[in-house]
């Protein structure tokens, strides 16, 4: 494995506006880049302020989010997650 | 045209609009009436919906497809936009607004492809409004699980050494894809690159047309 | 989706490899109306009277059948409309007896359009 920052994406499944799609939930995937900050949208969506937030980019394996069944396991899915849903993670044993 | 007859004339004596003589709807009585008190209410002017609408209209893939013929043609540019799509494609004068826009590469090696799962996120303000497939229960459910078997049916079958790399547009960032420049166009000029350059190929559902079929 | 009947959290937008058919191919053009209801989308959040996300957040929470049976400016009008009064731009009120004058203008969008 190369030297690569391995997050997993939070699996809560809270109520209300969120942009992290839960196909992702529980997924382990490496940080692309990371951009921002941004506001959050889970309290712009409310009319609030949104306070500011860094934005990963982050790569998962078609295998880690779809199992060793996946269409193409090394095809890979990336999308962009605020940091408050990702914690870190050990690598996945991706192929 | 069902609509097109000359004695069809509204109480002015002017033709209708083509689909403005359809019975008002619901939704339709609420967008005059919420356009009208955005009016009134000083958020906005007519001539400034004039000017949206119009500047919404002038977006089209063919802006995006001039931006991939540079990149072809232009190693600064290409670098550029690789760092900073939205800086690059501003200062090739298209007025993007305050979209912030990634450019994704097409290789031997790499076929990207976009999409927005959560709901449809495109970057309109450089292509114009995205194509209804895009936004179609479909295309956002399947692609982020089977994107070749999505390929296919644009007819675009790839080899198994070339990854595909979804791109799920979820938050802050739009996307446009560069497709590999076509072999055989050599000496080329830009404008006659852009001539190639499909606006399915800008999302990655698509490659660009062959040099033959210009 | 799941399997059965239990509810898991998932949203009905979030549709991100769930099974569904072929890709539709059939496209049309927008007509006047659709277009100044995405101008109006545009300007009314360029000018700080809510978000993208709180269009989104409307959306959502229309829930599936409005996605299935509403046309999209259909849905974004609603939205477009449901931020506005939140944002205090105008109040129902003011709405609901303007709608009731386009109404009356004529039958048509045309004739209902011209004040």
């Amino acid at each position: 494995m190369r030297d690569r920052e391995y997050m997993r994406v939070r699996s809560d499944m809270p109520p209300g506006h969120v942009r992290t799609p839960s196909y992702l939930r529980g997924k382990v995937g490496w940080v692309e880049r990371t951009l921002g900050p941004f506001e959050n949208p889970e309290q712009l969506a409310y009319g609030l302020k949104g306070d500011p937030l860094p934005l990963m980019r982050v790569r998962f394996s078609m295998a880690d989010v779809w199992g060793p069944a996946s269409e193409t396991p090394h095809d890979t899915i990336d999308a962009e997650i605020y940091s408050h849903w990702l914690e870190p993670a050990e690598a996945p044993n991706a192929p | 045209m069902p609509h097109d007859h000359h004695d069809h004339l509204s109480p002015s004596g002017h033709p209708y609009r083509p689909d403005d003589d359809h019975p008002l709807t619901y939704w339709q009585q609420m967008e005059i009436a919420v356009r009208e008190l955005l009016i009134e209410k000083g958020v906005t002017t007519a001539a400034d919906i004039n000017t949206q609408i119009d500047a919404m209209d002038a977006r089209n893939p063919s802006h995006g497809a001039a931006v991939v013929a540079r990149a072809w043609t232009d190693p600064a540019f290409r670098c550029a936009l690789r760092k900073d799509a939205s800086a690059a494609t501003r200062e090739m004068g298209f007025d993007i607004g305050p979209m912030r826009l990634i450019a994704l590469e097409n290789t031997t090696d790499q076929h990207n492809i976009v999409v927005c799962t959560l709901c449809s996120c495109y970057p309109r303000n450089l292509l114009g409004l995205p194509p209804d497939w895009y936004k179609s229960r479909a295309y956002r459910s399947r692609t982020v699980k089977e994107p070749r078997k999505v390929l296919a049916e644009f007819g675009v079958t790839l080899p198994e050494s070339t990854t595909v790399r979804v791109h799920d547009s979820t938050a802050d960032m739009r996307y446009v894809v560069i497709p590999a420049r076509p072999e055989g166009t050599e000496g080329w000029s830009a404008d006659d690159l852009a001539k190639l350059v499909t606006r399915d190929s800008m999302i990655g559902t698509g490659l660009p047309k062959s040099p033959d079929a210009k | 989706m799941t399997e059965d009947n239990t509810f898991d959290g998932r949203r009905w937008h979030d549709m991100g490899g769930t099974a569904a058919g072929p890709i539709p191919t059939d496209q049309h053009d927008f007509s006047l109306w659709e277009k100044r209801v995405d101008a109006l989308m545009i300007i009314a959040s360029s000018k700080g009277h809510f978000t993208v996300d709180g269009l989104r957040r409307v959306l959502e929470d229309m829930g599936e059948d409005a996605f299935e049976t509403m046309t999209y400016y259909e849905r974004w009008i609603a939205s477009v409309n449901q931020n506005l009064i939140e944002a205090g731009v105008y109040t129902t009120a003011e709405l609901a007896q303007r709608m009731t004058e386009v109404a009356a203008r004529g039958a048509t969008y045309g004739e209902a359009a011209s004040a």
